[in-house]
C-alpha cells in the first residue's frame, strides 16, 4: 500500500505544484476557482482518455508518438504561461491595488484564466495519465489490489494536501509582492517545461542537435529524490542537462522577460483609473 | 604499404563487427516485472535505439534520469527508446510502477 501511495503521490505533486502556483498567481481574480476546477476536470477526463489510448499513442509516428505528444503538451503549456505572464505584467498592478482596497477583488481576468485553466488541465493530463495507468495495472493484477488501490487514493489525497500547502505558503507573501513572485515562479516553471519538451523531441528522434550532456549534478541532488522532483517541476532542475536544454531554458526566460516588458509598456486603453 | 591499409581496414571491420551486430539487437524484455537482460551493453558516444518489450499484461513506465528517458509501455506491447550519446559508464533504469523488481542498467563502453 505504501508503495502505491508513494508512486501516486510522486505523480500528483508535480501537477499539484503547478495548480498551487496558478491559484496563487490568480489571487483576487474573479471566477478563478471555477476555471481551475474546469482545468482539473478536463485534465482528469483527458488523462483517462490518454491512458486508454496509450497503446495507440505510443505506436503513432513510428513509435515516437508518446514523446511527440508529451512535447506538444509541454509546448502548449509554455505558451499559455507566457501569455499569462504578459497579461499579468499589464494588469497585475491594478489587481493588487484593488485587492488592497477591497480585500477580495473583481477583475477582468478572463484571458489569463482560460490560459491557466489550460495549463492546469495539461499538467493534470500528463501526470494523471500515469496515475491512471498505474492504478489500472493494479486493478488488472488483482490479489492485493484493494490495499494498493487504497494507497493510490491516499496518494491523491496527500497530493491535494500538498497543493493546498503550496497555495497557502504562497499566500503568506505580502500582496505587494505576490504577483512579482508568482511571475518569477511561472517564468522558471515555463523554462523548465520547455527544456523538458526539447528532451522529448530528442527522444523522439526529431531534434537531434546539441545533445551532449553538459554536466552531472546527480551527486548533489538526484532527480529521483522527492526534493529533486519538486525542483524539477518548479524550476526545471535537471541533473544532466544537454546543450540544447540549457539554451532553450535560457531562451524561454529571455522571451518571457521581453514579452513582459513589452506588455507593461503598451499604452493602456482604459485601465488606468477607476472612473470617478 | 597497401597491405597495411587493408590490414587496418580489416582490423577496423573486426573491431566494429561485434558492435554493429549488437546495435541491431538491443532489446530489453520485461516479464513478471523484471528486465532481461538486466544489464545491456551499448556503444558509447553514439545514439542508440533500445526496444523495450513489455511481456506483462500490465503497463509499465520505463524511466531513467541518467538516460533522460521516461516512456510508458502498455501491457503486451513494446516501445522504442532512443538514448545517447552516452559517455562510458553505468546508467541505471527502472520500471516506475514496479520499482522493487523492475530495474537494470545500460553499460556504455
Amino acid at each position: 500500500m505504501l508503495g502505491a501511495l508513494v508512486i501516486v503521490f510522486r505523480e500528483v505533486i508535480e501537477a499539484g505544484l503547478i495548480i498551487g502556483i496558478v491559484m496563487a498567481a490568480t489571487r483576487g481574480v474573479a471566477g478563478r476557482g471555477r476555471w481551475v476546477a474546469y482545468g482539473v476536470g478536463a485534465g482528469v477526463l483527458g488523462a483517462t482518455l490518454v491512458a486508454f489510448f496509450a497503446g495507440a499513442i505510443s505506436e503513432a509516428f513510428q513509435g515516437a508518438g508518446q514523446e511527440l505528444f508529451n512535447a506538444s503538451v509541454l509546448a502548449i503549456a509554455v505558451v499559455m504561461l507566457m501569455w499569462h505572464n504578459a497579461w499579468m505584467a499589464r494588469h497585475g498592478r491594478e489587481i493588487a491595488a484593488e485587492m488592497r482596497q477591497i480585500g477580495a477583488a473583481v477583475s477582468e481576468g478572463v484571458k489569463p484564466l482560460t490560459a491557466l485553466a489550460v495549463v492546469v488541465g495539461l499538467a493534470v493530463l500528463r501526470e494523471g495519465s500515469e496515475v491512471v495507468l498505474f492504478l489500472y495495472g493494479i486493478a488488472a493484477s488483482g490479489t492485493t489490489g484493494m490495499a494498493l488501490l487504497l494507497g493510490g487514493i491516499l496518494g491523491v489525497a496527500a497530493g491535494a494536501g500538498f497543493t493546498a500547502f503550496t497555495y497557502y505558503g504562497l499566500l503568506a507573501i505580502p500582496t505587494r509582492y505576490i504577483f512579482s513572485v508568482t511571475s518569477w515562479l511561472i517564468a522558471l516553471l515555463a523554462a523548465g517545461l520547455a527544456a523538458q519538451a526539447v528532451q522529448f523531441l530528442n527522444n523522439a528522434g526529431v531534434m537531434v542537435v546539441l545533445d551532449q550532456t553538459l554536466w552531472n549534478t546527480s551527486w548533489l541532488l538526484s532527480e529521483g529524490s522527492i526534493f529533486g522532483r519538486l525542483l524539477h517541476t518548479l524550476i526545471g532542475y535537471t541533473e544532466r542537462p544537454t546543450e540544447l536544454q540549457l539554451i532553450v531554458y535560457i531562451g524561454t526566460l529571455v522571451v518571457m522577460y521581453a514579452l513582459m516588458r513589452i506588455a507593461r509598456h503598451q499604452p493602456r486603453a482604459r485601465v488606468t483609473a477607476p472612473a470617478e | 604499404m597497401k597491405s597495411i591499409f587493408v590490414l587496418a581496414g580489416l582490423a577496423a571491420l573486426l573491431a566494429l563487427g561485434p558492435i554493429s551486430a549488437r546495435a541491431d539487437d538491443l532489446t530489453l524484455t520485461l516479464k513478471n516485472h523484471k528486465f532481461s537482460p538486466s544489464e545491456i551493453k551499448v556503444p558509447a558516444n553514439k545514439r542508440v535505439k533500445l526496444t523495450v518489450v513489455n511481456d506483462d499484461p500490465t503497463p509499465e513506465e520505463f524511466e531513467s534520469h541518467e538516460l533522460k528517458v521516461e516512456k510508458v509501455i502498455p501491457g503486451k506491447s513494446k516501445g522504442v527508446v532512443r538514448i545517447g550519446p552516452l559517455k562510458p559508464g553505468r546508467y541505471p533504469f527502472f520500471g516506475e510502477y514496479h520499482e522493487s523488481t523492475a530495474k537494470g542498467a545500460v553499460i556504455a563502453q
